[in-house]
Parts: structure tokens; sequence; C-alpha cells
């Protein structure tokens, strides 16, 4: 039985390790992605590429779960909303500078991560899924009546405060170099865990937990401290959200949020580490077109589901990977 | 939504994710329509708030002499969304954003079209807050309001003998301000309020256990904190459980499209106040009969749509007398005009818009008709009472609002 | 008896009644899940969606070819079934030699497509649907008035739920459905044709989905978001339970209603947070579920 994260039957090429861990092709990919991120904003819309940010880095903290732990949560946008709306009382109520506020989102997803995941990593495959997604409907509930997240009307008007208390965020542009920044810091973050010697025995877990036991790796710790770094970096990815939209809502911690994020996965490609940015770029570029069409969105969404499950399960990066033979 | 309809979206649609903003024609007023095109206020906003804002383009615009575009979106009644399609509406090019029930929604925008001095002009959303605490130089708010159907309904109900109340409320916060309005109400005018019970917006369908409650409350009236599809479950199965034997119920937020939804069996006797109703005068059976080809099914529109046809006369008139290109370049002046002139439409006939962006505008308490007292389809009220326009809404001393001095 | 625990008598029993009625809407739906649990090892995230395809069907029949309540309870579950039977024929059958997740993430896709179809075509508002005239009315119970057709759903969905078990505990196709769940490959040996068990298991415990959504649909109006706010509380429901006995889940079902109903009463905002919070619990101390193997 592979897990999802399993890659289908790709031989890949032996690369050493060229530079920070990258192989000399991730590192062109790198080097691509950096590129676009440093263009595409005289291009492109910049409140856009900063909402693809946002839910590049939410996807990249997904995977980390499923795609090197094989662990599938479908409760994500817990940790994602719940970072948004504590970012954003930060901000506002607290009137912390953005990148502490941030922080304060990070340190949400950490923290509920930590009981969730505790409670969750007791059953795996399916009963982890239902688990993980009947909590977030729970805190979702929460969310709904607590006092602090303004309910149906969500934290509005947060400030985007200036970085360090210098600069000023409220040019779209400014703000767009500080959201990449966080980006791509989060993003080699995830990299450098997958590739430490704890990286290493995750994926001896998501190959074969009982052979990782009794090597003597207690796994269910590894597992929840996957799972903490996970939804700690999925609140920044949410904080980050609230403070460059200046709105916290109920649609980050609702079920179709948790839904979404892993179809951006699915879609980009599971395990893979550019996979999520690509999916999560495909996705929000796909809602901003047919935003118009309101439930269209969600049947081809849908649609992608299915194909993605059927026909496609290494995803767009997955397949060129596997096209290149290459781990991408 | 059927496909042409689709394509025709698509077509009138600019929200692509370019920085720069397309060529466009300095010359035109470019009027976004924001609305709820797929959910529970669909009916008495979505396309036929679009239809009303057409109608008073063709009617006006070349008449003054200007050009006006109408653009329409879902916002899902999700404030992200609303945001951000008003967001890049307004660096795209629109000057005014229209319509925008649900408060929440509502709230955000009013921030955005703030900070980028556009125009908001809202017509569907029931806040209040939006010439109170939250009150902006950019924003008016045109139809009614939390503040107006809780006094024209609750003070009605209990000078009418129901004394004492018991409240369903959507716990969130346009919920606990209809039912801390209304409340206010009933005991200045001598009631009592015995109890309340708050149910989880938006996962309840089934009221039923809130229903029990308020049985066994004894309360004489229970008052309905809540709008929609939520307002109509809340009334039918108060039926199925024989609450209506003992119990008057008023909807604070029903209107004419619920109204309808519900038929005039079940809807018999209901009070609701209103600040727009088709067969009110010669002059609103006038503009009823001008836009009822437009608008979907050929209803009769409702007073959210009646008020996005009212304030686009209003704006177009007062772009047509600064200009377009000083209308386009700066809102706040826009507004200013908009204060400092009288309003005069078919729709609500002559009034005016306060330095706090409340228009005012008589309002009226009406009751729903029995069955057979209907003569004719979409023929559903009785005129009860009139409030004068300068009493049917909260003075703005009480407001709070910062645009208000001494 | 006119005061319990300082809540009035007619209040506490009222609840009780309804959450046993929100109990049979829970029961019904695990128990599809874990029939098709049982035999395909999928968690059917469909399920919601095909629970309020049972009730648009029912509307649908209703109003384009005038069927009413009676021949909806029959059709309903016949064609949304049908469309069940295909789609494990030509998805999901394709997933099984894959991990169970690829089946969770194939029938959560389906259900949006259900879901974004439905609202397009119908709106998020809701249709009516009647109640039929034989149950329309209302018992005076003394301490409440009772609808007649909450009484009827309830009833009904008790013995839905004893005719499934029969079949599964006491007939020769439960027999063979059971062996299968066991050890698929021997009973292939025995010469029964394991994948069309398959099929009509998915098929049947689809048809159970939608004839809760025909019971639910005069009470909850019908909208597209019926399924998908319901389902996430029977999979609570399910993780509770454990999925490991058809009995199981029945208890387990109106069981939480009851909870649910109480909790109403004594402390109502935690009434939408209960059920997890019982997960929970039942996590940290049996983590197979009240009836589940380990």
């Amino acid at each position: 039985m592979a897990a999802p994260g399993g890659f289908e039957g790709t031989d890949f090429k032996q690369e050493a390790p060229a530079f920070l861990g990258f192989t000399r092709t991730q590192l062109i990919a790198f080097g691509v992605m950096c590129a676009v991120l440093l263009v595409a904003p005289f291009f492109l819309y910049p409140v856009f590429l900063m909402k693809v940010l946002c839910f590049a880095l939410f996807a990249c903290a997904f995977n980390l779960l499923i795609g090197y732990v094989g662990l599938l949560s479908f409760g994500h946008a817990a940790y994602f909303g719940m970072g948004g709306y504590l970012a954003g009382h930060a901000a506002k109520v607290w009137g912390l500078p953005p990148e502490l506020s941030i922080l304060v989102g990070g340190l949400t997803g950490a923290v509920l991560g930590l009981v969730i995941g505790w409670i969750a990593i007791r059953r795996q495959g399916i009963y982890f899924a239902m688990i993980t997604l009947a909590f977030a409907q729970m805190v979702y509930f929460f969310c709904v009546q607590a006092p602090f997240t303004g309910g149906e009307d969500g934290i509005q008007s947060i400030p985007r405060g200036s970085l360090f208390g210098v600069i000023p965020l409220n040019s779209d542009f400014t703000m767009y170099w500080f959201t990449a920044a966080i980006f791509l810091i989060g993003f080699l973050f995830i990299h450098r865990v997958i590739h430490s010697p704890f990286g290493m025995v995750l994926k001896s877990v998501r190959e074969n937990e009982p052979r990782a036991t009794s090597l003597g790796y207690r796994t269910d710790d590894y597992k929840l401290v996957a799972f903490v770094l996970s939804a700690a970096l999925s609140g920044v990815a949410g904080g980050l959200k609230s403070i460059v939209f200046g709105i916290a809502t109920l649609t980050d911690v609702f079920w179709t949020m948790s839904g979404e994020v892993v179809l951006m996965s699915l879609v980009g490609g599971l395990g893979t580490i550019f996979g999520p940015v690509v999916g999560a770029a495909v996705i929000i570029t796909m809602q901003n077109y047919l935003a118009e069409f309101g439930a269209w969105v969600t049947v081809i969404q849908g649609v992608i589901f299915v194909l993605c499950v059927l026909a496609f399960r290494r995803g767009i990066v997955g397949e060129i990977g596997n096209w290149l033979r290459v781990r991408l | 939504m059927n496909r042409r309809h689709l394509l025709a979206t698509a077509a009138a649609s600019t929200t692509l994710p370019f920085a720069a903003p397309r060529a466009q024609g300095a010359a035109t007023l470019r009027i976004g329509v924001l609305t709820d095109m797929s959910g529970p206020y669909r009916d008495p906003t979505g396309p036929g708030s679009v239809a009303a804002t057409q109608q008073a383009v063709a009617e006006f615009a070349q008449r003054l002499g200007v050009q006006a575009e109408v653009l329409q979106a879902d916002h899902q009644n999700r404030p992200d969304v609303g945001a951000n399609i008003a967001r890049q509406w307004y660096d795209q090019g629109v000057d005014v954003v229209l319509d925008v029930p649900t408060s929440s929604v509502a709230l955000a925008i009013s921030q955005i079209a703030r900070e980028k001095n556009k125009l908001f002009l809202n017509s569907g959303a029931a806040t209040s807050d939006l010439t109170g605490p939250a009150c902006s130089p950019n924003t008016i708010h045109w139809t009614y309001d939390t503040y107006m159907l809780a006094k024209g309904t609750g003070a009605a109900t209990v000078r009418t003998g129901g004394d004492t109340w018991f409240f369903i409320t959507a716990d969130y916060a346009f919920g606990h301000a209809l039912q801390r309005d209304t409340a206010t109400f009933v005991e200045r005018g001598g009631g009592r309020v015995l109890g309340a019970a708050r149910y989880p917006f938006p996962a309840t369908t089934d009221f039923s256990s809130f229903l029990v409650q308020a049985q066994a409350s004894r309360a004489k009236v229970l008052g309905l904190a809540n709008a929609g599809t939520d307002t109509t479950n809340c009334i039918k199965q108060a039926k199925e459980f024989g609450l209506t034997r003992n119990m008057r119920i008023a909807g604070l937020l029903m209107s004419f499209a619920e109204v309808h939804s519900l038929g005039l069996e079940t809807a018999e006797g209901l009070l609701l106040t209103e600040a727009f109703y088709w067969n009110l005068n010669d002059r609103t059976r006038a503009f009823a009969a001008r836009v009822q080809p437009r608008l979907p099914n050929r209803a009769m529109p409702t007073q959210i749509q009646a008020g996005c046809y009212s304030a686009t006369i209003h704006y177009l008139k007062a772009a047509a007398a600064m200009g377009v290109a000083a209308a386009k370049a700066d809102a706040r002046a826009v507004v200013e005009r908009m204060k400092a002139t009288e309003t005069d439409d078919d729709a609500f006939g002559p009034g005016r818009i306060r330095q706090d962006g409340r228009k005012i505008h008589p309002t009226f308490l009406f009751q729903v008709k029995a069955p057979r007292e209907s003569r004719g389809a979409w023929d559903y009220y009785n005129l009860v009472a009139t409030n004068p326009a300068e009493e049917a809404f909260r003075p703005m001393a009480e407001g709070n609002c910062p645009l208000v001095r001494g | 008896m006119d005061d319990i625990f300082g809540i009035p008598a007619p209040l506490l029993f009222g609840q009780l009644l309804l959450g046993l009625i929100n109990g049979a809407f829970y029961a019904l739906l695990s128990l599809g899940l874990a029939v098709i649990f049982g035999m395909l090892n999928v968690i059917n995230f469909t399920h919601g969606a095909q629970f309020m395809l049972g009730a648009f069907v029912a509307w649908l029949l209703l109003n384009f070819l005038g069927l009413g309540y009676w021949w909806a309870l029959l059709l309903a579950p016949i064609i949304v079934g049908a469309f069940g039977v295909v789609l494990e024929r030509t998805m999901i059958s394709r997933l099984y030699k894959l991990d169970h997740l690829y089946g969770l993430l194939l029938t959560f896709g389906v259900g949006l497509i259900i879901e974004g179809l439905v609202r397009n075509e119908f709106g998020s508002s809701g249709l009516p649907y009647r109640i039929p005239a034989e149950l329309s009315g209302a018992w005076d119970l003394g301490f409440m008035f009772m609808p007649i057709y909450r009484g009827w759903v309830v009833v009904v969905a008790l013995v839905a739920c004893i005719a499934t078990w029969l079949v599964i505990e006491k007939t020769k196709i439960g027999s063979y459905l059971r062996a299968a769940t066991e050890n698929p490959a021997l009973v292939q040996a025995f010469g029964i044709n394991v994948p069309r068990m398959m099929t009509l298991t998915y098929g049947a415990g689809v048809a159970l989905a939608a004839f809760a959504g025909v019971l639910a649909a005069p009470i909850y109006s019908v909208n597209p978001q019926m399924g998908s706010n319901l389902i996430i509380i029977v999979f609570a429901v399910v993780v509770i339970g454990g999925m490991g006995s058809i009995l199981g889940s029945v208890v387990t079902g109106f069981g939480l209603g009851i909870i649910e109903g109480l909790t109403k009463v004594f402390w109502p905002e935690a009434s939408a947070t209960v059920i997890f919070v019982v997960m929970a619990i039942v996590l940290l101390t049996r983590p197979a579920g009240l009836f589940g193997r380990a």
C-alpha cells in the first residue's frame, strides 16, 4: 500500500546535493521561482500575487504533513484561519507591528496543532482525516460564536502597520516584497526540515511505520512534531493573509478551505517541494478568473479533484519530474 | 444561472489580475452592482438590483448627458470575497459600488471605499453602524437599517398589546444588533423581554428546539432577529409546532420577497416595516410598471431594488452637475454634492441625505393581507401606519458618527 | 414534576424528543457509511451530497412528474442508488488497489461537483417541500406539541436501521457480505462475485442516504448545503461509534442526538460543538471507538 505521497514508479537519477541541500535541478527550479517572484509584480496585480504567495506557503505547510509523513489532514483550515484571526487581533487590538502579528499567528497554529495533533495521531489513515476534519469544524463553530472573531463580520480593517516600526506597508508594492520574503523564508525552512535527519525519520515513518518503530524511533513523537510544524506554518500563512487583505473571516476556517489546500497540493504534486507552489498558483488563478460564476468554481474544483485522483496522481510538478527523471 | 447569463457576466466583468488598468473611456461613469446572486438574499436583491440600476441609467443618463456603464458581481455573502472584488474594481476604474446586502460585507467595503476615495452607495445591508460608529465621508446608506426596522415593528407591536417577547436570534453581529435595538423599543414602550435563544449561524436549518424554548417561555410575541431563509424557515416551523395558536410572530427583517416565498396563507397577519411598496401611490406604481419587465420572473421591485434605482438617479444627477471628470476624480466631493441637494424620484418621493450619510424618507408599517383580501398577484400589504422621514431613523446625535460635530 | 434540575419538564422532554429526531438522521447516515466502509474500505465523502440529492430528487419528482412524498420515498433511493452504482463502477472501483485516502479524495471531489451543480441550478436559498397531508398536523402530548411528521421520521428511521441489521446479520446475502469483508479472496474462491457485491453494497449505502434525504426534505428546506453541514457531524459520530458494528453506529447515532438535545437545554451555545467534545473524550479513552475493533 503506497502512501499518497509515494512516488509512482519513477526511477530518479541519483543527484548529489549541490547547494543548501538542493540538487542541481532543484537549484535551477528554485532560481526560476525567485526570478518569477522578482519580475511578476511589474506585470501582474500585486494583491493577486500576494494571495497566491499566502496560499503557496499554506500548501507547502500542508504538504509537509501529507507528502513527507503520509498523514492526510482534512482540517488545516483551523490553523490557517485561527492564525489569521489572532494575527489580525494582534495587529488591530494589541497594536503589534506586522512581523510580530504574523508570529502570533504562527504560535496560534502551533498551539492548536499541538492539542489537536496530540489527539488525532492516535488513529491513522482515514480515521485521521475524519478526526482532523471534525476538530476543524469544532474550531469553526467556536469562531462563529467567540466575540473576538467578530462572528459573521470577521475582524475588519486590520492595519498593515510598519515593518519593524519603520517601513510602512501601505503601498501594495512594499507589502508584496515583505510577503515574498516571508514566503521564501517559510519555503526554505520546510526544505531544510525535509532534508534534516529529522526529515529522514519522517520519511521512514511514511514508508514503513512498524519498521521505524522497531529501529527504536518513537514515531508518534516524530509525527506530532511534524504536525505542529505544519500547523504553525499554516498559522503564519493565515496571519500573512490577514495583514495583506486587512480582513480575517470565517471563510478561512471553514471546511471548504481545508479541501482547497488539499486540492492545491494534489494538483501541484504531493510530496514534491515545488508542487504546492505551482498548485496554489493554478488554483488561485482559476478562482480569480471564475469568481463571477459563483458555484461553477466549486464544480470545476471537484472535476479537478476527480481527474487528479483517477489519472494524474503525480500532479503537475510530479509529472514533470517523472518525465525528466529528477526529484523536484 | 444559465449559460447565456454566464457569458454575459463574463463579458461585463473586468476582474482580471493585470496590474495596469485597461484603457477605458475616461468619460464613462462605472457603477458596479455587488450583490447576492446565488444565496439567501438573491430574491430581494440580486439580479433585480442590477435591473433597477440599469433602469435608472436608461431613464436618466442620456437626459443628463452622461455615459454610464453597469457592472455586476456576486459576493456570495462573504466579506473577504466582497472586499476583494471591490478592491479590484476600484483599482481598475469603477467609480461606485452599489447595493451590497449582508452587513459584514458592507462594513468591509465601506473601509475600502474610504481608503481609495471612491463612492459606496449601500441599499441592501441592514446594519445601522454604517451611519453610526463606522460612518464614512464616502458612504451613503440608502434604504433601511436595523434601527428603523426595530423602531417600526418593535414599538408598533407593543402598542397593539404584544408586550412580552421571546427572541430567536442568529448568533452573529447582525442578529445581536437587531435583537438589542428591538428590545430597547419594547422596553421603552412598557413591554418585557422574557428570554432569547441564539442559534449557530449559518449551520441551523431546524429551529424546533428553539421554538420549544420560546413556547415554554409563555411570551406573547416571538421576535425573529434573523433574515432571509432563516426567517421563513422559523415561521413555517412555528406553524408546524402550533406556536401561532397563542403567540404572534414579528419578523424583524421581513420584506416583500420573504412574504412572497412564504405565501399569504402562512404570512397572513404579520407586521413588518418597509420604506417602499410598489402599490403605495401613483409614482411608485408608475416606477414598478416601468421596471417590472426587466425583473426576473416579472416580480415587483423590492425596497432594496427600488433603493438601487433611487441612489443611481441621485448619483447621476450629482455627477452630471459636477462634470464627469471631476466626479471620477474625487468621490468625497460627489458625496458632499449629493448631501447638499434634495433627492427626488418615483420610488421614494422627496427626501434628503444627512451629514452622517443616512438617506431619510418616510417608512411604513404594513400588515400582510389574508389570502381572501388580496386582489391579484403581488397585492400583499395593508398600510397600517406611516412614520415621517424625520422620525423614522435614528437621530444623528445618538449614532456616534465621527462625521457629525457638536 | 414541573421542574427537573431547575428546567421546566416540558422543555426537557421536548428537547429530548427533538434530539431523538436528529439522532435518527445521524443513525441512518452513519449506518450507510459503515456498510460502505465495511465492504469497500472507502469513506464515502459523497454521502452528504447523496443525502441532499435524495431530497432534490423528491422535489423534482413532485414538481415535474407530480409524484408525491410516498412515491419519492420509494423512487428517490432507487434513482440515487443507481447513480451510486454507476459512480462505483466507473470511478471508485479503480482505486481499490491504492491507498484508501484516494477513495476519500475522489468522493470528496464528486461531492463538490454535485453540490456545485445543484447550487447553480437551484440557487442556495432552499426550496420548499410540503409535509404530506396524511402526516401533517400534530399531537398534543400535554408537555409539548409534537408534529406527527417528526414522530414518523423517528419510527421509520428505526425500522430502516433494524431492517438493515437483519439483512446483514440474518440473511444469506448478509453472511456473504460479512465473509467478504473479512477475506474477499476466499469468498471469491467460493464462486461468489465479490466485485458485483461491492457495487451493490455501495448502491445500497447510497440509497440509504437518499432515503434519509427524502425523510429530511419536509423538515429542513431542500438546499444544496443540507448534506455537507450534516456529514461532518456524522463523521464524528462514526469516529465515536467505531465502524466495527452496524448496531454500534445506530446506537451511537441516536445517543448523540439525545446528548445534543440535552445540551440545547442546559447550554445552548455549546450545542454545535458538544459532539466533537465527546469525540475527543472517546479518542482519549478508547481510540478504536465505543464499538470498534482496534
